[in-house]
């Protein structure tokens, strides 16, 4: 049999020359006359280390990283397929701390098998969440979901459960299962990962979804800027296709599910649920007014359960494992494994997949390693754009929905990203309402005008005019904001800026600079 | 970039109508005209609001709505910068100023002349090793100056 060697086929991993390495591997080893098969897989999510390779030994997966295009000759000549010494190997990957330390249970497989393979899908645990939803029924497995604690990891935290039985109540001709992959917010890319590494596991969680509410299409809509997770997902597609996982009978059961990707157009206001149901439609983003609520009236005005592509992808394990294995994970109404993304100014960035109840510290020290500078950290941003920006006293609150809402910030979608101390909060809260003015849908005022306003207002604070009086106006801004707003993104601009004016008030009293008035 | 078609008013009616049938078209179909010609012409519109039976009007609001469906026409290479926040905590506006400054090349300004495009986007989900880039659709981490450079001269060396 020929050696495996496993090397990332993550985007990520691309980025800094995943691509180059396997070419050189595979050209070493023709040229010693080895027989060796390059498997691309997904990433394991620490980032640092890759391109990340890896080799099946009666020990493990060894692991050597990063790989340069110039160490392939070296690796070969230190028996790197048998697990050999070299200055980059890493020894037993599963020994890795970093990895150690987490509780993987949606990203068990991310990063080890050929994510379109179905056949290592299966030998990994693969499909026996479908599978006991089959045999569960969809009342049953609906309860199993509900049972379970599970809340969206899209950002708002609803309960997955519920909004299932609702839509599985209702009365319709068609309905819909819709996954909103658009993973929007910055500093997040565990939807993407997940999209590229383990496909199938998104497939499985769909089509549980749809046979137990009772869809027979359900889409999925990518945003364009993960090329490369649309292809991967939409190859993915096929295959679950053509084994009978989709189709008309699922699993060769008497349910139909089908699936489609759909790629999104470079709108951040297209995450917003019922916006992007109006983009699957075909029309501008605009959001909808709610009620009626998706479960009841939502694509093609059918009922429609939307989820986040984490929110799908812990449902596999809920059905295998059963509700009660799951909701021993956590802490208070924040159950099961949230998989964080750690990035910005940070040394160990990468996919952390813990049982709620971390704190900031742990994530960006414990496991972050602090700053990438080596200055300290100054400021942390939770929950992607929308949400607060946390200075050093209160790294000590813990990631769950509950602790984070009563600090004023929010969960989001996991995304922490690290600053150091050169940051500027005066223009991070600019930032905030520059990005919101500049993704608005512009269906409500205080949005679409506010934001303007606000970065304005910011604009005259930090050049020195009338900063008492302009520090005011701008709460009173965030105030219309945050009560008048339709969706979020209006709604929750103040949090980051609000917690800048908060916790770092002297970077709104700084002697005025002169790049001001952009 | 790959060499793009012309635009020609027979390819763009071939390309709607394979898609035409598709629930909720619109999106799909200018995908595949962006794919085809590289941006959205007007007689495309034209002919998409034609296909779905809805106004003009409806279907220019569609396409103005979307980041993606640019306009006008570019020739050369696309390098999509992130400039959200994780990218910013490594340094994505130092790139922007080198950008402008060492090379001419501002952000969103369509210069036809230029074989490089810059373009704002906000996250690539590539955030762990920040700052992030998608030049002609490679993805691109650990951005720094240099790697500016040799983009710059790589897109300068092709396109001449
Ligand atoms: C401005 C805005 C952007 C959003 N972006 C996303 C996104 O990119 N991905 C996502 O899953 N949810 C996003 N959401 C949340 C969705 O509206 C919705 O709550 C989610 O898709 C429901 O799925 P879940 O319950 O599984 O989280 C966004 C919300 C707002 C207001
Ligand atoms: S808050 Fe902003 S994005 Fe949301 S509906 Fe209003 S204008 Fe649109
Ligand atoms: S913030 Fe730049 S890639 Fe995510």
């Amino acid at each position: 049999m020929s050696a495996q060697v496993f090397v990332p086929g993550d985007s990520s991993a691309l980025s800094v020359g995943a691509d180059g390495v396997a070419a050189v591997l595979s050209r070493e080893a023709r040229s010693r006359g080895l027989d060796v098969t390059i498997v691309r897989t997904g990433s394991r999510g620490l980032f640092w280390l890759e391109p990340l390779v890896e080799i099946e030994t009666p020990a493990g997966r060894m692991g050597y990283g990063p790989v340069a295009d110039e160490d392939a000759g070296s690796l070969f000549e230190c028996g790197f397929l048998a697990g050999g010494a070299h200055p980059k190997a890493l020894g037993r990957v599963d020994d890795i701390s970093y990895l150690k330390r987490q509780r993987r249970l949606v990203f068990a497989r991310c990063g080890l098998t050929d994510p379109l393979s179905l056949d290592d899908y299966r030998r990994h645990g693969g499909l026996k969440g479908v599978e006991a939803a089959l045999r569960l029924g969809p009342k049953a497995t609906v309860d199993e979901v509900l049972a379970s604690g599970l809340r969206g990891r899209g950002g708002a935290g609803f309960p997955t459960g519920i909004k299932w039985r609702t839509a599985a109540a209702a009365a319709a001709d068609r309905k819909y299962v819709v996954c909103n992959a658009d993973e929007g917010d910055s500093g997040t890319f565990a939807d993407r990962m997940l999209m590229e590494g383990d496909p199938f596991l998104l497939i499985e969680g769909m089509a549980i979804a749809g046979v137990s509410i009772g869809a027979t299409m359900g889409y999925i809509y990518i945003r364009s800027e993960y090329p490369h997770a649309f292809a991967t997902f939409s190859r993915a597609i096929e295959r679950a296709r053509s084994a009978g996982v989709l189709g008309e009978r699922v699993l060769g059961s008497a349910h139909a599910f089908d699936l489609e990707a759909r790629l999104g157009a470079g709108a951040y206001i297209c995450g917003e649920e019922t916006s992007l149901l109006e983009s699957l439609e075909g029309r501008r983003g605009e959001v909808r007014a709610k009620p009626p609520l998706p479960a009841i009236s939502g694509l093609f005005g059918k009922p429609t359960v939307i989820n986040n592509v984490l929110t799908f992808a812990s449902v596999p394990w809920i059905l295998d494992h059963g509700a009660k294995a799951y909701a021993e994970y956590g802490v208070g109404r924040s159950l099961g494994s949230q998989p964080f993304q750690l990035a910005g100014n940070v040394r160990y960035g990468g996919l952390i997949e813990l049982a709620f109840g971390a704190t900031i510290r742990e994530l960006v020290e414990g496991f972050g390693g602090g700053a990438r500078s080596g200055r300290p950290i100054r400021a942390v941003q939770v929950g992607g754009p929308l949400g607060a920006y946390f200075p050093q006293s209160l790294l000590d609150t813990p990631l769950d929905y509950e602790a984070m809402a009563a600090a004023k910030g929010m969960l989001g979608h996991g995304g922490i990203v690290v600053f150091d101390d050169r940051v500027d909060m005066a223009r991070q809260a600019r930032f905030a309402f520059q990005f919101c003015a500049k993704e608005s849908c512009g269906k409500c005022t205080p949005c679409r005008i506010g934001s303007t306003r606000g970065a304005e207002t910011i604009g005259k604070i930090i050049a020195g005019r009338d900063r008492q009086k302009n520090v005011e106006l701008l709460r009173d801004l965030c105030e219309v904001m945050t009560d008048g707003s339709l969706c979020a993104l209006g709604g929750l601009t103040p949090l980051p800026v609000l917690s800048a004016l908060d916790h770092f008030s002297e970077d709104f009293a700084k002697p005025p600079t002169r790049a001001v008035a952009e | 970039m790959a060499a793009r078609a012309a635009f020609d008013a027979e390819l763009a009616r071939a390309v709607i109508d394979s898609r035409r049938s598709a629930p909720g078209a619109a999106l799909p179909i200018l995908h595949d005209l962006l794919h085809q010609f590289g941006y959205i012409d007007d007689a495309a519109i034209a002919l998409m609001a034609e296909a779905l039976n809805i106004s003009k009007a409806d279907a220019l609001g569609v396409v103005s709505f979307y980041h993606d469906f640019r306009r006008a026409s570019i020739d050369g290479h696309v390098l999509k910068l992130c400039r959200a926040e994780s990218c910013q905590a490594m340094g994505c506006e130092d790139l922007v100023e080198h950008l402008e400054a060492r090379h001419g090349l501002a952000p969103d300004a369509w210069d036809a002349g230029r074989g490089l495009q810059v373009e704002t986007v906000y996250c690539l989900g590539n955030c762990a090793l920040s700052p992030a880039a998608l030049f002609d659709g490679a993805p691109i981490g650990r951005l720094d100056r240099g790697k500016i450079d040799a983009i710059v001269a790589d897109a300068e060396g092709k396109a001449s």
